[in-house]
């Protein structure tokens, strides 16, 4: 017998010994972070960058297959016992040698897992991981002339590139409210004296807003250069459409953080993404009632609340618990009892 | 239904206002749901995962009696757990706001011969929706015992005291045939549905899944220590069952818990519907270890009005219940195990008699009794 073979015989055994449970669910108890578990990581370190952003050091787990510059992870935190996915750019170069990667996250106001992890997080605590993914990256063929062109926390996939490859001809044009907001500036202005970046910071706070025609006086060859581009979405429609107008599209690559926000409002349209069907909903139906009306087969049980039964996922959009008026919105793995939930706003349900 | 309705005196408005009264109390456990309740289940978790496999490798060294007696409590112990405070109160949706997939009632499976989702569809479902209706709520007696006047009393009946010990003796393999409804489901015309059998044939799955880890794969892997592993293992079976069915008898069993006829939940408002579950349910005293063993089940009355609250905070939901009873002058029954115990035995002993004398039935009532 081969070894693989061998192997897999000795794993179903062990099944056999831990079932119900699955040998893994032991071993998570004393290795979470070995190879073949679920992908974890361990916080071993918060710096903090400025007032409102901190760097967080994580030791991922064996699993990881670490990632390109300029791309980002999904991590799962617990925040007050509820696990909330979120979605950071990874500002550590690949090539690091103690094998940590790092994120920086700039804490949004009432944002719950930034400010958990500016603020609160502690070194040791277990984090769930994806690997990374995003098409933000570098291309394999060294261009000869780059422009990063960032505003806010839009700096940290590009931080992530500046320390990861390093160009000839780099010119870096970054908007922050104030000279404290910059993230990274004393690592920035380091590069600068080192001659290895040009660097603009605009700080919008006394000079306003970047308008993007006066990047002709900054960067009077802008359109020669790739360029790559992160930040709020104003930036980016206007850079896009700058670029475009100017024929030069192809030079850009942007990233946007957040693509679409669900907006919590009283009833809205639901699609039942499973079956295809799409019907109106008020603010005070159940999404059970909803969906059966309109011939989806929906799991139900006691139909208040209290058996689930009727739990689904939530793929898009945000619904309100009837019984307390709680909005919940659809990340990854949220799960909601349609019998007491309704919709608030447009909201797609895997049924 | 006992002659005299103990809540008679209570109005409609009243049994609306203590319906907003509880949920007051439920909206503020939830929204003060946090880092320590999460923390709490985990480490019960960890904590039966450890005992269980600690325990596992003592026994297999139980040929030396020291080590049989020690892994067997600790083996009784940690499938206890598993089945009382982790599994059942997973499964009841209790830490699924965790929005952790490993400890979600979608994914959670026990260590017990009836399939997560069966159980789920037959106790969250059924039981706790009709807690204590006759004829809809099967857990009233498993559909084997009588254990209340006003069923009809059968010959069958006599040998209930003796069902009912077998039951507690082999009760994860009761819960499982109840789970399939397997009396209903033997009738010919039935035992050929597809679905039946496709649950049946999910039971039968996991009892073999139980049987191999429990009563072959363990006690090889002891060696000489086969047997007295073997041996090891029934008793933790045993003692896990008779445990668990003492406990779940205490919940709805004792004398002084209501029972309620079919027609009596017909547009059955959020007041009335806790009301019952309040007059339904009953209650164990004790210590904190004791409502730990019980799975916080020793909080019956807190856990029918509340079943997907996290089970750690049932203690002080009880404080605040047990207030709303005093004041809507309701009778909270509690009492400490042996006595619940006691008195839910003295019941399924006493009606495994037919009624001693016709029970005095107001007009009302029998047409009631008729309708039914
Ligand atoms: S149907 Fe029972 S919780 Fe939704």
């Amino acid at each position: 017998m081969t070894s693989a073979a061998l192997r897999s015989r000795a794993w179903k055994l062990l099944e056999m010994v831990t079932t119900p449970l699955l040998p893994s669910d032991y071993l998570d108890l004393v290795s979470p972070l070995r190879a073949g578990a679920d992908l974890r990581g361990r916080i071993e370190a918060v710096h903090p960058e400025t007032d409102d952003a901190a760097t967080v050091v994580i030791r991922p787990g064996r699993g990881w297959r670490g990632h390109t510059a300029g791309q980002y992870v999904r991590i799962g935190v617990d925040v007050d016992g509820v696990r909330l996915w979120r979605a950071y750019s990874l500002t550590s170069p690949t090539n690091r040698q103690d094998g940590r990667v790092t994120i920086t996250v700039k804490a949004i106001p009432d944002g719950k897992v930034s400010n958990h992890l500016v603020r609160r997080a502690k070194p040791g605590t277990l984090i769930q991981l994806d690997q990374a993914t995003g098409d933000f990256v570098l291309p394999q063929a060294k261009p000869v002339k780059v422009l990063y062109l960032t505003a806010g926390s839009g700096i940290t996939p590009v931080m992530g590139m500046l320390r990861d490859t390093e160009f000839d001809d780099v010119v870096m044009v970054h908007c922050a409210p104030r000279p404290q907001d910059v993230i990274f500036r004393n690592e920035l202005h380091d590069l600068v004296a080192d001659k290895k970046l040009r660097l603009t910071e605009v700080h919008t706070a006394t000079d306003g807003m970047l308008d993007i025609a006066r990047l002709d006086e900054l960067v009077p060859d802008w359109a020669e250069r790739e360029t790559w581009a992160c930040g709020p979405a104003g930036l980016l429609d206007a850079a896009e459409e700058h670029w475009s107008k100017h024929g030069v599209q192809e030079r850009l690559h942007t990233e946007r953080f957040r693509p679409s926000i669900a907006v919590a409002g009283d009833g809205g349209e639901v699609t039942f993404s499973a079956t295809g069907k799409t019907v109106d909903a008020d603010g005070a139906t159940p999404l059970l009632d909803i969906g059966e009306e309109a011939g989806v087969l929906m799991p139900s049980g006691c139909r208040m609340g209290i058996c689930f039964g009727c739990v689904t996922p939530l793929r898009g959009g945000a619904v309100r618990d009837l019984r307390t008026g709680e909005i919940t919105e659809a990340e990854p793995g949220v799960l909601i009892q349609t019998c007491v939930s309704a919709a608030a706003g447009p909201c797609d349900i895997e049924r | 239904m006992t002659a005299i309705d103990p809540t008679a005196h209570l109005t409609a408005e009243q049994i609306e206002e203590l319906g907003r009264e509880l949920d007051a109390i439920r909206d503020e456990v939830i929204a003060g749901r946090g880092e320590k309740d999460a923390a709490y289940i985990r480490k019960v978790i960890s904590a039966q995962r450890k005992l269980e496999l600690v325990s596992r490798g003592v026994l297999l060294f139980s040929i030396f009696p020291p080590a049989w007696l020690l892994g067997t409590a600790g083996l009784s112990v940690a499938k206890i757990m598993d089945n009382m405070e982790i599994g059942h109160n997973i499964l009841h949706g209790q830490w699924d706001w965790m929005r952790d997939p490993k400890i979600h009632s979608t994914t959670w499976e026990w260590d017990h011969v009836s399939p997560a989702d069966q159980w789920k569809h037959s106790h969250n479902e059924l039981h706790h929706t009709y807690t204590n209706v006759i004829g809809k709520d099967n857990d009233l007696g498993y559909g084997i015992m009588r254990v209340d006047e006003d069923q009809k009393w059968h010959p069958f009946h006599l040998g209930q005291p003796l069902w009912n010990f077998i039951n507690a003796c082999f009760f994860e393999y009761g819960i499982a045939a109840y789970d399939l409804e397997l009396g209903k489901n033997l009738h010919k015309r039935r035992r050929n549905n597809p679905e039946f059998r496709a649950r049946a044939k999910a039971v039968g799955r996991k009892i073999r899944k139980q049987v191999l880890k429990d009563y072959v794969i363990h006690p090889l892997l002891s060696g000489p220590s086969f047997l007295t592993t073997l041996a090891a293992t029934f008793t933790a079976n045993l003692v896990r069952n008779i445990w668990s069915h003492s406990v779940i008898m205490c919940g709805h069993f004792p004398e002084g818990v209501q029972v309620f006829e079919r027609r009596s939940i017909k547009d059955e408002t959020r007041g009335q519907w806790y009301l019952r579950q309040m007059m339904g349910s009953a209650n164990i005293s004790g210590s904190r270890a004791m409502h730990f063993m019980t799975g916080n089940l020793s909080h019956q009355i807190e856990h029918h009005l509340f079943p997907d609250l996290p089970s750690n905070r049932y203690a002080e939901v009880a404080v605040k219940v047990r207030a709303l009873f005093e004041k809507y002058e309701l009778e909270y029954v509690t009492g400490p195990l042996p006595k619940q115990v006691f008195s839910a035995w003295r019941k399924v002993f006493r009606l495994s008699l037919p009624n001693k004398k016709p029970e005095v039935k107001t007009p009302d009532r029998q047409q009631e009794l008729v309708a039914a």
